[in-house]
């Protein structure tokens, strides 16, 4: 039977923006349920160490922290809510005028034999916030090639050192806290190499910049970390990329070159670095695939959202990244509206003003680092793409050519991209991109399907059919 | 808190904690599957998302090396997936 009560607001991700939905519901006196996949909240920003292996140093590894432990107490001593961790909401099932059911394994992660819960919740806020997007180039699937993320959880959540000599590459701010990450764990920095040349940059974030002083404390964050690569003389190129990653069983060196404005790499410009990994991040992707199942409205590849952080389906709110890319604060301000609106209470002012400050930091983000097209010029035809089946640029290119389809659903049933274990979370947005330009300006008739997941996380067959029985 | 788990058919020493992924890559590894066209692969994303990292822990494949806390005595092997 589906768990719920008339004023239960259940929460979907235990991050930052989850937090904040959590504490805004409970003061408008919803009993919360907080749906945490991993086996603490924090989400990806407050990763750490589990309590088992808790370090006296931890406080060094973020910033915040001590918001963190105070809003990480509020959660777990109040007895009206119910924290679930190693909770996998595995789909929603949606019902006309009201939330969706939402559907959840509880247990280690792909385990067996877990246990199965079903939740009617009065509102839902889906705060799955968003991974990683790093554009494929030749050597990509090398071993010792990473997100930039891999490198920080891996630092945070394990103390590991993805390498010994690490380059860090990509686009956006995000890069600069990895790389005092892998400080901390010992790694030797060789560079930051970011995508977005001067003009691009200093055009996204030069505008005005006055109106970014109440978000000073991010700069002042920034600024830390800028500070901590002088001292460790890490060398900072900007308008360039690696574009290719060489070596037997694993990376052992990087071919970084100049770019154009439209990042297309300029030639004769390649310069050779050895190193033993290279972290490599463009951006992120909002996992919408839980709100798209609900039925939520997109725009473009985020969830459309009012005021008070409600999509387009009743009951149902979103916050964090899923509304577009804005990092912790924003996250913070948003959840917080949510989730006083979803338990029936009004919008912070405080909150409302906090979110508007923040979204237009965003904003100046996509402006100032936001993906350009030329990045298709260095995957070439034998580059690969899909990493579930292993699909190459020059496969995806061929098959548009050779069927003539603009169609992306059958295109990926006859190539296989996307369609693999990871459900064409990492190469997805790629995979699109290359096809569009591959079927000519008409594009794609079924574009960003990709971001279709109606089962949003693998299950086993075996509890696939106790869930029916306990059902029943 | 240490632990002993074994690691294609040898016992590691782990902290209580440790995710499979930390285990292995703390032993030096750097990859442990075999994909579809026979390239190795180790942790990419390193948060659950792309599962490159697919172990099998007790027999059971498809596990994300990056999301598997380690339990002590826990059997880890390595998995190829099938050849096209």
């Amino acid at each position: 039977m589906p768990e719920g009560s008339a004023t239960t607001v259940v929460v979907i991700g235990g991050g930052p923006a989850g937090m904040a939905a959590t504490l805004a519901a409970r003061r408008r006196g919803a009993r919360v349920v907080l749906i945490e996949a991993g086996d603490d909240v924090g989400g990806q920003y407050w990763r750490h160490l589990p309590e088992t292996r808790a370090t006296a140093d931890e406080h060094t590894f973020h910033h915040g922290w001590e918001r963190f432990r105070t809003m990480r107490s509020a959660i777990v001593t109040d007895p009206e809510v119910e924290l679930i961790l190693n909770g996998h909401v595995w789909s929603v099932d949606r019902r006309d005028g009201r939330p969706p059911l939402v559907h959840v394994m509880i247990g280690a992660a792909d385990g067996r034999r877990r246990q199965a819960r079903t939740f009617d919740p009065s509102s839902l806020v889906i705060a799955t916030g968003a991974h990683e997007r790093t554009l494929p180039f030749p050597g990509w699937d090398l071993p010792g090639v990473f997100t930039a993320g891999a490198a920080q959880a891996l630092a945070k959540g394990e103390r590991v050192a993805v390498g010994t000599n690490v380059l860090v590459a990509g686009a956006g701010p995000f890069l600069l806290p990895v790389v005092s990450s892998l400080l901390k764990v010992g790694a030797t920095v060789a560079g930051v190499v970011e995508a977005a040349g001067w003009p691009q940059i200093t055009r996204g974030w030069g505008a005005r910049p006055w109106r970014l002083a109440k978000a000073s404390a991010k700069g002042v964050e920034l600024k830390g970390y800028i500070a901590e690569m002088a001292k460790n003389r890490i060398p900072y190129t900007v308008g360039s990329a690696v574009i290719a990653a060489h070596g037997i069983d694993r990376v052992e060196e990087v071919v970084v070159a100049r770019l154009t404005p439209d990042w297309s790499p300029i030639p004769g410009t390649e310069k050779t670095i050895t190193v033993d990994a290279v972290c490599v991040s463009h951006g992120f992707v909002p996992r919408t695939e839980l709100a798209i199942t609900a039925g939520c409205a997109l725009d473009k590849d985020t969830v459309k959202t009012d005021q008070n952080q409600r999509t387009t389906v009743p009951g149902v709110f979103t916050a964090g990244e899923l509304t577009g890319i804005g990092g912790v604060d924003l996250a913070l301000a948003e959840g917080e509206i949510a989730g006083a609106v979803a338990a029936g209470g009004a919008p912070p002012p405080a909150a409302v003003r906090r979110r508007k400050t923040f979204r237009e930091f965003a904003g100046r983000l996509d402006a100032a680092h936001g993906i350009r097209p030329g990045w298709q010029t260095w995957v070439d035809d034998t580059t690969l793409v899909c990493r579930c089946e292993d699909v190459t640029a020059g496969e995806l290119r061929d098959t548009a050519r050779m069927t003539g389809s603009r169609g992306l659903r059958s295109l990926k049933l006859t190539t296989r991209a996307g369609l693999g274990i990871c459900q064409g979370r990492t190469c997805g947005r790629a995979v699109e991109e290359i096809l569009a330009a591959a079927v000519g300006p008409d594009g794609l008739l079924d574009a960003g399907r990709t971001a279709h997941r109606p089962l949003a996380v693998p299950l086993r067959l075996g509890e696939l059919a106790t869930t029916g029985e306990d059902a029943g | 808190m240490s632990i002993h788990v074994n690691v294609a058919g040898e016992q590691v020493e782990a902290q209580v904690g440790q995710t499979v992924a930390g285990v292995l890559m703390s032993g030096g590894r750097v990859s442990w599957r075999t994909s579809r066209s026979g390239q190795p692969r180790g942790v990419f994303c390193g948060i659950g998302v792309c599962f490159d990292c697919l172990v099998v822990v007790n027999d059971l494949r498809d596990v994300r090396a990056c999301q598997r806390r380690v339990v002590d005595g826990d059997r880890i092997e390595f998995q190829e997936d099938d050849h096209a």
